[in-house]
């Protein structure tokens, strides 16, 4: 176990780093979520900083040294992933290899399927992402119906994916295809495999978002031929396997490699941008009513954070077991939406501004951040569908 | 911009109550016991009362000198918040403020009456003169040798052995300790308090007082504004256990009534806002430990005043919305007097005003957080 004097010097250097390693401003707008890199230009200054982050030792810290890592408690992954939000540095992009694919395979993958794929989500080399979601199957994942039908060493795989985040840079896909249409239950009909992007028959078809910007694909398969060894496990685990990546994508699994996912969105910075606001005459901070609502915002803040941090304490949790994990998600990125709706409403005339406008407060960052908040309360689960999961865990609610 | 302190821990003390508080709980307080009592004249349990001094609960904060054991008032989060739990009401949240308020005057007048607590002696603090918790200012007078003023929803009146007033001499701000036997039934007047597990009274005073009964200092006003924010942290706790049997006495319902042939948990008309109360427990629950983490017997910090505003604000949301929310989900049933949801419910409306509603809160929090 690392000393508490370990810790704090290992805190500093990585201060230290960031500080001095931190990139200046590009020039052009960069994502404030993996889920929006839509330009070669942010694809290249993001695959740099993601490798310079591995390259110093700030990535995977406790995935093993020969899949690239350094096997060290994950303690220090998480002091350098605080500090990398606190030093406001950009995001580490490669997230569903980083964030989800990885730990699978870190935890569940064969010793050569850690060689073959590890490292390159590390350094960045290899991207990732996700074929789950269908045009018709989207929350009600267990009834995907892509095709994937073995043929000799191959499998075949026919039909279409969606939402398909960085569909069109990605050298692997986690893909979910049905192997056997006539299982009893649908889940055990499905499959997951580690899929390669660059093969004939696949092509991702990029879709244009809310915000304006690119950042997924629909995903066609046309006969497409992936050896038979991309193949998880067995055939019919595929369920088993995507709730197990949900789980890592949710935050109720430990085990990603690190690095930010979204860039930190303060609610202090929310305020903040609302400090020149005028509402008759005054400050808008000064306005009773906006006062009353700002507050609320805090004390959801502070709750959450909070929470965070009691839902380690064994004797503060037992009147709802595994409420505070489970909802997690559900309530960051409900307050995150409420919050950065806030930010815009409360701008007056400049709320009707958008990014290009000079004007625009902090070039329209809040209404872009308000934007692509639903990408986190759609994304990985709805809203809705947590808020079952969790009646239903934790509460015991019947379906 | 600093929204104060996150950390929260739970200390040994805490672990040790939490047992004894739940254990003891569960014992003295069933739902029959509660409703058994909720038309006494008394509106507890003499017995109970008794349970809780044996247990050192009332002198718990009291410093060693006057009996007590000396620990943090935060420490009463987790007895609260067990009570809550269980709708058991004693006199113990009057006698703690009552205590806090003496200590917290640090005059040498307060000794006695805080071992006559330390000791079992119940004690209330007289803190309104109107319907505003906010309004610091005092009617009350002492003025050549008697106590002159009305003070209203003067909690556990009628069972306090001795009733802390403030009141002003010669435009100073005094607190009168004024023995409970030495207000006749003239002078009093029972309040109809909706939640019917607490009881209030309002006092018509015009007592003979002498010196030794009259606390005076620089530090008093500091003190009872002190005393208010930890009765609003209390209330919290207090609440956030009312929440957690109220939400769950609503569950049991929505797992065992069936309508169009399906339980109607399943419906997420139910459902839903069933997770959101169950989501404002978990930031209220959040909210009253990190307060309480925070509480000190010294002067209160910026981020103890700031962590107080905070868990009042949730706390008193969250315990209205179950109760609101209980009533509705349990249809004709949730009418009755009968249904445990009008008891949470009628709390919920109790907790509202107590030291302060939500918006007060905020209000002052938004001073705290955005003026500094
Ligand atoms: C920015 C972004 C990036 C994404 N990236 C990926 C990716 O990389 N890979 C991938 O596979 N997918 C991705 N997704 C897809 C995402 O997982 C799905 O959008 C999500 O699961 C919802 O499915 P759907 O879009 O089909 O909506 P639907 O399931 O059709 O939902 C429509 C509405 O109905 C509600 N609803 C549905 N079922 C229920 C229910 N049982 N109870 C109550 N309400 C219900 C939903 O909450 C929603 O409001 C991404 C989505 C977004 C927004």
């Amino acid at each position: 176990m690392a000393t508490e004097q370990q810790l704090a010097n290992f805190r500093e250097e990585v201060a230290g780093w960031l500080q001095a390693n931190k990139p200046a401003d590009p020039g052009f707008l960069l994502p404030q979520s993996f889920m929006e890199v839509g330009s070669e230009q942010q694809l290249d200054f993001l695959r740099e900083w993601q490798y310079k982050l591995w390259s110093a030792g700030y990535l995977g810290m406790a995935w093993a040294s020969e899949y690239g890592g350094q096997g060290a408690e994950p303690i220090f992954q998480s002091i350098a992933n605080k500090e990398m939000a606190r030093a406001g540095v950009p995001i580490a992009f490669n997230v569903i290899g980083l964030g989800w694919a990885g730990p699978l395979i870190n935890d569940l993958g064969t010793p050569e399927e850690k060689s073959k794929y590890l490292k390159g989500i590390l350094t960045g080399e290899d991207i990732w992402c996700q074929g789950f979601s269908e045009p018709d199957h989207g929350s009600d994942l267990g009834s995907a119906q892509c095709r994937a039908v073995r043929d000799g060493d191959e499998y075949v795989i026919n039909g279409t994916k969606i939402w398909t985040t960085m569909g069109n840079y990605a050298k692997y896909m986690i893909l979910l295809a049905r192997t056997n249409p006539d299982a009893e239950r649908k889940y055990d009909g499905l499959s997951f495999f580690l899929s390669p992007m660059q093969v004939p028959g696949i092509d991702p078809q990029p879709i244009r978002k809310l915000t304006g910007e690119y950042g997924f694909t629909q995903t066609y398969f046309n006969d497409a031929r992936i050896p038979a060894s991309c193949l998880m496990g067995e055939e019919g685990q595929g369920w088993l396997l995507a709730m197990k990546t949900l789980q890592y994508e949710r935050g109720a699994e430990a085990g990603a490699a690190g690095g930010l996912s979204f860039i930190r969105i303060a609610l202090e910075d929310m305020i903040e941008s609302l400090q020149g606001i005028k509402r008759g005459g005054e400050p808008v901070l000064k306005d009773p009513v906006v006062r009353d609502e700002l507050m609320q915002l805090v004390i959801e803040d502070k709750a959450l954070s909070v929470g965070d941090k009691r839902s380690v304490i064994s004797a503060l949790t037992h009147d709802y077991r595994g409420s505070l994990p489970l909802s997690n998600k559900y309530r960051w990125t409900e307050h995150a939406r409420r919050m950065r709706q806030a930010a815009v409403r409360l701008q007056g005339a400049h709320g009707s501004l958008y990014v290009k406008d000079e004007q625009a407060v902090g070039g329209g960052f809040w209404q872009r951040a308000y934007l692509q908040s639903f990408s986190a309360t759609i994304g990985g689960g709805t809203s809705q569908v947590q808020a079952n999961i969790i009646a239903e865990h934790v509460l015991g609610l019947p379906k | 911009m600093d929204f104060g302190a996150t950390q929260i821990q739970v200390s040994e003390e805490q672990l040790m109550l939490q047992d004894a508080a739940a254990g003891l709980c569960a014992e003295l307080s069933s739902i029959d016991r509660v409703r058994a009592l909720l038309e006494s004249a008394e509106g507890y349990d003499e017995n109970v009362w008794q349970s809780l001094v044996d247990m050192g609960w009332t002198g718990l904060a009291i410093p060693e000198e006057q009996g007590g054991a000396g620990l943090s008032v935060g420490e009463f989060v987790t007895i609260f918040e067990a009570m809550g739990k269980y709708l058991l009401t004693t006199p113990l949240m009057s006698t703690v403020l009552a205590a806090e308020l003496l200590r917290r005057s640090s005059e040498s007048a307060a000794h006695a009456p805080l071992s006559a607590i330390a000791a079992g002696s119940k004690a209330t603090v007289a803190f309104l003169e109107s319907e505003d918790w906010m309004d610091a200012s005092l009617g009350a007078r002492v003025e050549n040798g008697r106590l002159i003023g009305r003070k209203e929803h003067v909690a556990d009146a009628a069972a306090a052995d001795l009733i802390l007033v403030p009141a002003t001499e010669n435009g100073a701000l005094v607190i009168v300790v004024v023995e409970g036997s030495s207000i006749g039934s003239e002078a009093r007047c029972a309040h109809d308090v909706i939640d019917a597990t607490r009881r209030a009274q309002a006092l018509n005073l015009d007592l003979t007082v002498t010196d030794s009964q009259i606390i005076r200092g620089e530090g008093l006003a500091l003190a009872l504004d002190e005393t208010r924010l930890i009765g609003a942290l209390l209330v919290a706790a207090e609440s956030t256990g009312a929440a957690v049997s109220c939400l769950n006495t609503t569950v049991d319902y929505l797992k065992t009534r069936k309508q169009f042939g399906k339980l109607i948990g399943s419906y997420q008309a139910l459902k839903h806002p069933a997770v959101d109360i169950l989501c404002a427990i978990d930031s209220s629950k959040s909210l009253v430990y990190q307060a309480a983490a925070e509480m000190s017997n010294d002067r209160l910090s910026r981020d103890a005043r700031v962590a107080c505003h905070m868990a009042k604000s949730k706390a008193s949301e969250t315990i209205l919305f179950a109760g609101d929310r209980a009533v509705q989900f349990h249809g004709g049933m949730g009418f009755t007097y009968e249904c445990d949801a009008q008891l949470y419910l009628r709390r919920a409306l109790w907790v509202q005003q107590a030291f302060g509603d939500p918006v007060a809160h905020r209000k002052q929090l938004a001073s705290l957080l955005l003026d500094a």
